[in-house]
């Protein structure tokens, strides 16, 4: 196997990022009942089903039109804020792949530096608001570490998921400043933020495509 | 959990279906899951389109209708419509002169809605935007996502759909809107919590003899709890944060008691009993009332109170007249 993801990688990607939302949905809902409004596993699994049925019904000619198909099947089945976030998130990164038909690591690399931009201007959110920036952030930059010495992708995205684990993790004793947890001030604190837990979940079984 | 489904996803569409056959007024695309008047308003006047989640009827699809909004989209319960709907209904009832997004303050509805305008705009549809965030329980600051849009979306949807019914153009009724936004303040309190059907369990617990003071409308928890206390007790939990907040003593005010979709009206008019005797004991003329279950949230017993300023003007637009399912006087 070459070392880049291609469309049918993408594609094993976003199945399992499925099957694993699938899984964890209860979690994601609990998760979100205690600091928001228990629909984060729902409104996820929905979405998510949606986009994999988008994108083997007909399969898009480049890396591009794949997070693009992406992109807009979560921006209209998703709702809430979970929607538009992922769904900017793997727009940009659309954006970045263009035409190509394998992403590198380099290239891929780009991609999510993208995504990662899009969530922060359609989200406002900093690191240590306590939401799906403060799992993604050090991802992106354990990513580039590896990246910066010549992978190989494996590597860069286990690293990435290890990271995205101790952010979201780190989630816990945050007083939310963003989203609905917001609302709640101090008590927020000591929940884990279910933003963060999906998107630890994303990179996650980025890791495994590789593995 | 115990209540009238037949499949937890499907709550929605099927009740949207209800909705359609029993209103001719309207018509329901139940597919996009948006309302319309079944009677487009006439050419030349700005339109209104709201939404939200769903799970607080009669907001916002029970407000189409003359006097009121022209569209509402529905999401899933407690999730904002998606940006696909809310392009499509403001395509649909703009007449040329310009579309108002009635908005409350919460993440998922503000950006999806920033996404539904910034496509509208691409397709040359002018649209103007106002959100609600009257929920004094939530502190305004840099740290919070900001103040939620609670009860006084009800009352502006109601004051500037009049406006809007008169031909006003855009720039005067978007003006109007972020007035009656800026005039009006929030509070509500919760003694149970609702259950989300996809969910299937109440979404947070409250002990017998707790409430939960400071709640907003999706279920989420407020943010502080309280012994189980009697009415007139209560009353003053939720008029004395409204008036720490805003002076209600100069001209007149509109007061609105909401109930939370599980509370009898009894209890709601014995709620209101208490909160007007604060408000006159305060020097708060009450000019008009609104009483009863606009704004819920789902099988939640609570209710929620909305202090709004109005002056003539206001009033004016309130007392006219207005034929929605939710709404209805003055025809």
């Amino acid at each position: 196997m070459a070392d880049a993801w291609d469309v049918p990688l993408l594609t094993q990607w976003l199945t399992g990022f499925r099957d694993a939302v699938d899984q964890a949905g209860e979690e994601l809902t609990a998760l979100d009942s205690a600091i928001g409004d228990a629909d984060h596993g729902s409104n996820m699994q929905r979405g998510l089903a949606a986009a994999v049925s988008a994108v083997t019904d007909a399969p898009p000619a480049d890396c591009g039109a794949f997070f693009k198909t992406v992109g807009m099947s979560l921006v209209s089945n998703v709702g809430g804020a979970s929607g538009p976030l992922y769904g900017t998130l793997f727009l940009r990164m659309g954006t970045v792949a263009g035409t190509a038909e394998t992403l590198a690591i380099q290239l891929f690399g780009e991609c999510l530096q993208a995504g990662l931009d899009g969530l922060v201007q359609r989200g406002k959110a900093q690191a240590g608001d306590k939401t799906m920036v403060d799992a993604m952030l050090p991802a992106v930059r354990a990513y580039d570490e590896v990246a910066a010495d010549g992978g190989p992708m494996v590597s860069a995205l286990t690293a990435a998921a290890q990271a995205a684990a101790q952010g979201r993790d780190g989630t816990t004793p945050m007083e939310a400043k963003k989203g609905r947890a917001s609302y709640l001030g101090e008590r927020s604190v000591g929940h884990q933020d279910p933003g963060a837990t999906s998107m630890t979940l994303l990179f996650e079984t980025a890791a495994k495509v590789f593995a | 959990m115990k209540k009238f489904i037949n499949d937890p996803s499907a709550v929605v569409t099927e009740a949207l279906t209800g909705m359609a056959a029993a209103h001719p007024s309207l018509r329901v695309d139940v597919e996009q899951r948006i309302v319309y008047r079944a009677r487009p308003k006439g050419a030349g006047k700005v339109a209104l389109v709201s939404g939200g989640g769903s799970g607080h009827e009669p907001m916002h699809g029970g407000f189409v209708g003359a006097g009121m909004l022209d569209a509402a989209c529905a999401g899933e319960v407690f999730t904002s419509p998606v940006p696909d709907q809310i392009l499509a209904a403001t395509k649909e009832v703009d007449n040329g002169a310009g579309v108002l997004h009635i908005v409350k303050n919460y993440t998922g509805d503000v950006m999806n809605f920033e996404m539904a305008a910034e496509l509208a705009a691409a397709d040359g549809v002018e649209v103007a935007t106002v959100v609600t965030a009257d929920d004094v329980a939530v502190q305004d600051s840099t740290y919070t996502a900001g103040r939620r849009g609670v009860g006084v979306t009800v009352l502006l949807e109601k004051i500037v759909g009049a406006a809007a019914e008169s031909g006003a153009d855009l720039t005067s009724i978007t003006a109007l809107a972020q007035r009656v936004s800026d005039g009006g303040r929030s509070m509500g309190v919760a003694l149970t919590s609702g259950t989300v059907p996809a969910a299937g369990q109440p979404t947070f617990d409250l002990p017998e003899d707790q409430m939960e003071v400071g709640i907003g409308i999706h279920g989420e928890p407020g943010r502080r709890r309280e012994p189980l206390a009697p009415a007139h007790e209560v009353a003053q939990m939720l008029v004395e944060p409204i008036l720490d907040d805003a002076d209600f003593t100069q001209g007149e005010t509109i007061a609105f008691l909401n109930g939370m979709g599980a509370t009898p009206e009894i209890e709601l008019y014995l709620m209101y009993g208490e909160v007007a005797k604060i408000l006159t004991d305060q020097g708060v003329t009450v000019a008009r009332t609104l009483v009863g279950s606009y704004m819920t949230s789902l099988d939640m017993a609570g209710c929620s109170l909305t202090l709004l300023t109005a002056d003539d003007e206001l009033l004016r637009w309130w007392d006219a007249p207005v034929n929605t399912p939710g709404l209805r006087w003055g025809q």
